[in-house]
């Protein structure tokens, strides 16, 4: 057994014909996040900081809808969220709302660590930043021309898009429609394991595009997007809304603990009970198995274990 | 058809030296609560419009912790939440960070019905609610002059919270400085304001669906959201039952304890009763909470861990109970 880790960048509708400008900055992001990740758990870093400084990496990333490169609002404000736990102690924190903080996944851990609670929102979570001396910038910073596009595109389609999902087309497509049509991108995640069993996991995201402001995803509901208990950690992304109802990530560790089936099978399982097209999850176990099961289309995500096996991948991998 | 059950709660850990006349005043209220739910019942109407009614009630009544009577943040403030959850498709709704809005769960319910999405809070809450005309006052509204007493001494307590010492309420001497040393989520017994209230039925058609409405941890960090709007902590509902949890928040979010209740079931095939028991046993560590529990066969559950639980049950064969320890 050693340590385990795996990443996503959004679970969706991502078409196979990404045209590679757009899919190849999102490869070497996961690339390059995972490679952060690895040299963390080779240098013995507990994986609560492994995953928090990954999540901090891939939020930095202007392509992946966390941090910065965030979808935004129906306002065309940014709102981001993100938690993260602990699989040994269920230590867990969690913010939304947060607007200006650069860091949502560093807000949350601070939450955890510094406060009593485990979730702050909107002006609380912002004010605590502020004591807490984290870096907080201008909104503009995190707003992409790529984002401000989409929002216009879903707002001309008069839908919410879910990460990915193909906006609908109402006449044939024009050049900036199949623009448009090119992957969305998704919330980040990241779990890991270390040689003695440590879980620990971390998603953060600025949720769906045009979403109602004051909206709350799945993201920072524990049980929902995130969760690790003694047995898996689990970070889910998709539909926020089918993620919630179907208490996605808590589910995974609960069909393990009860019904006695591996990770493997119990991340199948879950996953076929959300309807189709909504969710995706990456997961890793006590003992270093991986899975990323996912009933989209696509999902950006990679893995690494310490015996040298490492895969990134978007679409389907023959031996899923 | 089946039987119906109803459950309702006004929130676990209670101070053992509550004064009779609260604890009968607070039997009153769950009784009024249990005969509304009991008479929507009779009249056919759907588990998830019982449910709303109920909370309804228990919000717009001051004595128990949600709407008016609400225990109030650091700076004074109410800040409210709630969620909803209908267990035929699991369809669900929740809401945080009210302010002005008269019944939080009735709001809670509108995400649910009228919004693509699950869970609003604070400002763009506040808007929605403006947008759909629902009933609206000012903060003041919500604040007692009981909880306004209790803040103050949340406040005092937190300053000499290593002595373990309950503030003296009234003009007696040093006798009431070593009194119960019962804690909950940080604060003594005497000062912790049970939170949360909740309601949980099945209907004649098997339908189950479950409430809970809060102001949420007496001197909390404005902005601090508690299990009570989190779908699979406070709050959860699916086709085999509807569960309604309380007490303290931190511990409910970390065991997502309303979900728990319905995965032993699931998953482990245990009826209400052993899943209710062996939730609150098992799964809560040095937690302390209770929960309201219906299956769809009918039966009503309850179980905590705490010093009492304001609670009251009653099934379709004549069964009630109201009770606090």
């Amino acid at each position: 057994m050693g340590w385990a880790i795996a990443i996503h960048g959004g679970a969706g509708d991502i078409p196979l014909s990404l045209p590679p400008e757009k899919r190849l900055p999102r490869e070497a992001g996961l690339r390059r996040c995972l490679e952060v990740g690895i040299a963390a758990l080779k240098a013995r870093n507990h994986p609560l900081d492994v995953v928090e400084l990954v999540v901090r990496e891939l939020e930095n990333h202007p392509n992946f809808n966390a941090g910065k490169g965030s979808v935004l609002t129906t306002s065309g404000t940014v709102e981001m969220e993100a938690s993260i736990m602990d699989g040994k102690t269920m230590k867990c924190g969690a913010v939304s709302g947060v607007s200006t903080v650069v860091n949502a996944i560093s807000l949350a851990r601070l939450v955890m660590e510094k406060t009593p609670h485990i979730y702050l929102a909107f002006d609380g979570a912002e004010a605590f930043a502020r004591e807490q001396g984290l870096e907080t910038v201008e909104m503009s910073h995190f707003i992409t021309p790529e984002n401000i596009e989409r929002l216009k595109q879903a707002q001309e389609a008069d839908r919410v898009q879910i990460d990915y999902t193909q906006p609908i087309q109402k006449e044939t497509p024009k050049d900036a429609a199949v623009a448009d049509g090119d992957s969305q991108i998704g919330t980040v995640g990241c779990v890991a394991v270390d040689n003695e069993g440590n879980l620990a996991t971390a998603t953060s995201t600025g949720g769906l595009v045009n979403k109602m402001v004051g909206r709350i995803g799945d993201t920072p509901v524990i049980g929902a997007g995130t969760y690790a208990n003694h047995l898996c950690a689990v970070s889910a992304t998709g539909r926020g809304e089918a993620i919630i109802r179907g208490t996605v990530a808590r589910d995974v560790a609960a069909v393990m603990e009860f019904k006695g089936i591996s990770l493997k099978e119990a991340a199948a399982y879950v996953i076929d009970r959300v309807p189709p097209g909504t969710a995706g999850l990456i997961t890793v176990s006590s003992t270093g198995e991986i899975t990323m099961p996912f009933n989209t289309t696509g999902m950006f995500r990679a893995c690494a274990t310490e015996d040298g096996y490492s895969e990134i991948a978007i679409w389907d991998s023959p031996s899923k | 058809m089946g039987a119906w059950a109803i459950a309702v709660h006004g929130g676990a850990g209670v101070d053992p030296n509550l004064p009779k006349e609260r604890q009968e005043e607070a039997k009153r209220l769950l009784t009024r609560c249990l005969d509304i739910g009991i008479s929507a019942l009779r009249s056919n109407l759907p588990a998830i419009d019982v449910v709303e009614l109920v909370v309804r009630e228990l919000e717009t009544d001051p004595l128990f912790n949600s709407g008016r009577g609400s225990a109030l943040t650091e700076n004074g403030t109410v800040e409210m939440e709630a969620s909803i959850m209908d267990g035929p498709k699991r369809r669900c709704g929740a809401v945080s960070g009210l302010t002005t809005v008269k019944n939080p769960v009735s709001l809670a319910r509108l995400v649910m019905d009228k919004t693509p999405h699950s869970y609003l809070a604070f400002a763009g809450a506040e808007e929605f609610a403006r947008k759909q005309g629902v009933e609206l006052v000012d903060n003041q509204y919500f604040i007692t002059e009981d909880n306004v007493g209790m803040l103050k001494l949340a406040k005092e307590a937190n300053s000499i919270l290593f002595d373990y010492r309950i503030p003296t309420l009234g003009t007696c001497g040093g006798g009431a400085a070593l009194e119960s040393p019962i804690q909950m989520n940080g604060l003594p017994i005497s000062v912790y304001a049970p939170e949360t209230v909740g309601c949980v039925v099945v209907d004649k058609e098997g339908r189950c669906a479950a409430a809970t409405s809060t102001g949420g941890l007496m001197n909390k960090m404005t902005g601090r959201i508690g299990d009570s709007p989190l779908i699979g902590s406070g709050t959860y509902a699916c086709d085999l039952v509807a569960v309604s949890c309380t007490g303290e928040g931190e511990a409910i979010i970390r065991s997502t304890l309303a979900r728990e209740v319905a995965a032993v079931m699931e998953y482990k095939g245990l009826n209400l009763h052993e899943a209710v028991d062996y939730v609150i046993k098992y799964r809560l560590d040095e937690g302390k909470a209770g929960l309201i529990a219906v299956s769809k066969n009918g039966e009503v559950a309850c179980g905590f861990n705490t010093t009492g639980m304001f609670r009251g049950c009653a099934t379709e064969d004549g069964f009630m109970e109201v009770g606090v320890w």
